[in-house]
């Protein structure tokens, strides 16, 4: 298509061409030196996220027989997304009530005070002494990133250390926050367990100090947990170290069913006198992923120390996104202060974990029975929502390419995505994969 | 008297379109996506660039569901400083409070450029003009698309084409922050003028929403940032790595907020209704400013107090000094920031007697 180089050879400016080219309808030389001009020609596309990526892929798959087992949200035994009963209830007390003030920017005051209770028991000796910092985060990862930041402005001598393997989107966080980070061992693939001597040697060789990542319970994504023994020892030796614990707790209630028991992990280090950090989610536990509900405590010395800690947390959230959302704070407040709510939220927790526990075990079974020469115990001895089934990269290829099967390249499954309707053929295509 | 921010007024389509969600049993609580609800993206962006904008028909236009206007400033200035080449943002004197840090922390050099002149209490548009002449080429500009925040004081239609003009000829990259639309005149389509001038040149920009105080979702975090690009291609990539930049901060955005605003942007009766409770608030508002400027004419108060009436939106920059201020406090028990700045949402016809009392009482006193 001609344009109109009357127009074209007259204009100077790079505005001003622009323009006439606009004006001519040449869409080809319009498309060329827009891309010329571009502020932006030199910006590179993204890698999909290695997590959030896998269920778009999965949605734009149109078999019938496609199976997500990628990313970790809770599905009943249909394959269906849950919203819990308790959290409907508490919605239409909430709906036409709330008058969407902004929250400060620490978030609710009352929400902060439940969840702390929840996560640390609600008779935790810091919590009578009032000298735990705590403000609402958007959810898991906001906790994370605002005690990250934290970390860089008051501790920016010490490094973070970060289990082997990790959340993919922990590394993101610290390097977002542009502090320090290194690993120490974790998982031990010879027995799909703990590598205990290994993460003891690990965290005995970092510099006293440091910053420790651990997760309170159900490890993602490996579903391996250290032992109440372990645990004490872990307690004990980072103590000598004086190295910083920060707990990533997502899945208090959803491991074992048990809030007092997922949480032991917390209660052991509060009892040997650390002073910790714990980044609350209610994604899993209240089936709340969309509202971006959770929340980052910091255990301090005292009463002042944490009303300073606090004004500090809340100064970084400010600049960040100004105060957080209202709606899932009032939800879980509304469950947690209610002694009928909060009832019914622990069955229905125990419920989502009995369902998983039980998938577990058919997955298992499936296997056996399909005579997989494999041993296959970690997939029941493993806790939490995900199984770290030990598949390699390339057989997660095949899962996906073969049999429609979408999970993450490192051999994560969400057994949450198991149902019994999926379960005989899940492990098919384990078993074809895999076969020597 | 709280004159620092208003009380928040809940719409009436807010409230219908929550019972809808409600009452709606097929919806979940699933994770959005890193960049949150499609169809309110698409939305957002037609309601500021508008229906019929090129720039959207040409699908060069990103848009990402973020924590209201500070959220999608946050954002945007990470985005910047990783992948624009001039990391200085220009922002104007004065402006809202939380701008310099929301651009500091993202990884951009904050400078300003002149804009309110306390002498005529308007735009000091050729201080405006020199500064960005003088600024380097390529830098971003940080622009109010309508009733600046805290001085009520925007440029005419015209002094926008003479910014818009230096702006492109400098080959500086304008980012918007429009907290304000449909608040400011009670009209959204005049309210966007500003940021259409600037789309319908071809050019690229930045443009932050926030759904705050025109949808009175305040607490519920709502906004979006949409980067209006060169080319299809182009909006493309940039949208993966905005990805990039929201994920490490929060992973993805909070429903409830966004589901609202969609369901009232993208139902017709609601959009009509919306539109409707709109000019009624920023025709209340305006009916304060009025009745304000009568009241303190009618005392005879000493000085000029048409800025009241000639300054939009939300905010009044009256010109009173901290002593002044602190004298209404403590005389009158007005309470307003000390730069002299008050809400005028916070107004009623029953209540401005008493702040016209206090302010006739603080000029005259010659506190």
């Amino acid at each position: 298509m001609a344009y109109r180089s009357r127009l074209a050879h007259i204009c100077s400016s790079s505005a001003g061409r622009l323009g006439c080219l606009q004006r001519s309808g040449n869409t080809d030389a319009l498309s060329s030196f827009r891309r010329l001009y571009s502020w932006w020609s030199s910006v590179q596309p993204a890698p999909r996220d290695p997590i959030l990526g896998v269920t778009s892929a999965y949605l734009a798959d149109t078999h019938p027989s496609k199976v997500n087992v990628g990313v970790g949200a809770y599905r009943n035994d249909e394959g269906k997304p849950v919203v819990l009963q308790c959290v409907r209830e508490a919605e239409r007390r909430i709906a036409g009530r709330e008058l969407m003030e902004y929250l400060p920017m620490g978030g609710s005051a009352k929400f902060c005070e439940l969840a702390v209770g929840l996560a640390y028991g609600e008779d935790a000796q810091a919590l009578k002494d009032k000298r735990v910092a705590s403000v609402q985060a958007l959810s898991g990862t906001g906790a994370v990133r605002l005690f990250a930041e934290f970390i860089k402005r008051f501790q920016p001598e010490s490094s973070a250390y970060l289990p082997v393997p990790t959340w993919s989107n922990h590394h993101n966080i610290f390097r977002d926050a542009n502090v320090n980070q290194n690993t120490y061992r974790y998982y031990l693939a010879s027995t799909r367990g703990l590598d205990f001597e290994g993460l003891k040697e690990d965290l005995k060789a970092a510099p006293n100090r440091s910053v420790i990542l651990l997760h309170a319970c159900a490890h993602n994504p490996t579903g391996v947990d250290p032992t109440p023994d372990q645990w004490k020892e872990i307690s004990k030796l980072m103590k000598e170290k004086e190295h910083f614990p920060i707990f990533d707790m997502a899945y208090q209630g959803f491991a074992s069913g048990d809030t007092q028991r997922d949480n032991q992990a917390i209660r052991i280090f509060l009892e040997d006198g650390h002073q910790l950090a714990c980044a609350q989610s209610f994604a899993k536990s209240m089936g709340l992923y969309g509202q971006r509900i959770g929340c980052l405590s910091v255990v301090c010395a005292d009463a002042a120390e944490a009303a300073a800690v606090k004004s500090q947390l809340e100064f970084i959230a400010r600049p960040m996104y100004s105060s957080p959302p209202l709606h899932g704070s009032l939800i879980v407040t509304t469950i947690l202060s209610d002694a009928a709510l909060k009832e019914l939220w622990y069955k229905e927790v125990k419920d989502m974990a009995d369902r998983i526990i039980g998938m577990r075990t058919d997955l298992k079974k499936n296997l056996e029975d399909l005579g997989s020469k494999h041993n296959w115990e970690h997939i029941t001895k493993q806790i939490g929502m995900f199984c770290y089934s030990g598949l390699t990269p390339e057989q997660v290829d095949r899962m996906t390419q073969e049999f429609h099967v979408y999970m993450t390249r490192n051999g994560r499954i969400s057994m949450a995505g198991v149902t019994s309707g999926n379960v005989k053929y899940l492990a098919n295509a384990i078993n074809e994969v895999t076969k020597v | 008297m709280w004159l620092q921010e208003g009380k928040p007024y809940v719409l009436k389509v807010v409230r219908e379109a929550e019972q809808r969600l409600i009452r709606d049993g097929s919806r979940n609580k699933e994770y959005l996506s890193i960049t949150g609800i499609p169809a309110f993206n698409k939305l957002s962006a037609k309601l500021i660039l508008g229906e019929d904008s090129p720039a959207i028909h040409e699908k060069r236009v990103c848009t990402a569901q973020c924590l209201s206007g500070t959220g999608s400033l946050r954002v945007g200035a990470e985005f910047l400083a990783k992948h624009y080449p001039q990391k200085v943002i220009y922002i104007p004197t004065p402006t809202w409070g939380n701008h310099p840090k929301v651009f500091t922390l993202g990884g951009l050099q904050v400078k300003s450029y002149r804009y309110y002149d306390p002498k005529t209490r308007g735009l000091d548009y050729e201080g405006l003009l020199d500064d960005l002449r003088a600024a380097p080429s390529d830098a971003v500009v940080l622009l109010h698309a309508c009733a600046h925040n805290p001085t009520g004081v925007d440029p005419t239609r015209e002094q926008w084409e003479g910014i818009r003009q230096i702006i492109r000829s400098k080959n500086m990259l304008p980012f918007f922050d429009s907290a304000y639309q449909g608040f400011a005149s009670g009209s959204l389509d005049e309210d966007a003028h500003a940021v259409r001038l600037f789309a319908a040149d071809g050019g690229e920009c930045l443009i932050a929403q926030s759904y705050a105080k025109n949808m009175g979702l305040y607490g519920e975090r709502v906004g979006a940032l949409s980067i209006v690009c060169a080319s299809e291609s182009v909006a493309t990539r940039v949208d993966s790595q905005l990805k990039l930049v929201i994920r490490p901060m929060y992973s993805n955005p909070p429903i409830h907020g966004a589901a609202i605003v969609a369901t009232v942007l993208g139902d017709r009766g609601l959009y009509q209704e919306w539109t409707v409770e709109l000019k009624a608030m920023a025709d209340r508002i305006i009916r304060m400013r009025h009745l304000l400027y009568e009241a303190l004419r009618a005392r005879g108060t000493p000085g000029n107090w048409e800025h009241i009436i000639k300054q939009i939106g939300m905010f009044t920059f009256t010109g009173l000094t901290k002593e002044q201020v602190n004298f209404m406090t403590k005389e009158y028990h007005v309470y307003m920031t000390s730069d002299g700045r008050i809400s005028m949402a916070g107004l009623s016809s029953r209540t401005v007697p008493h702040l016209a009392n206090a302010i006739h009482a603080a000029v005259t006193k010659r506190v």
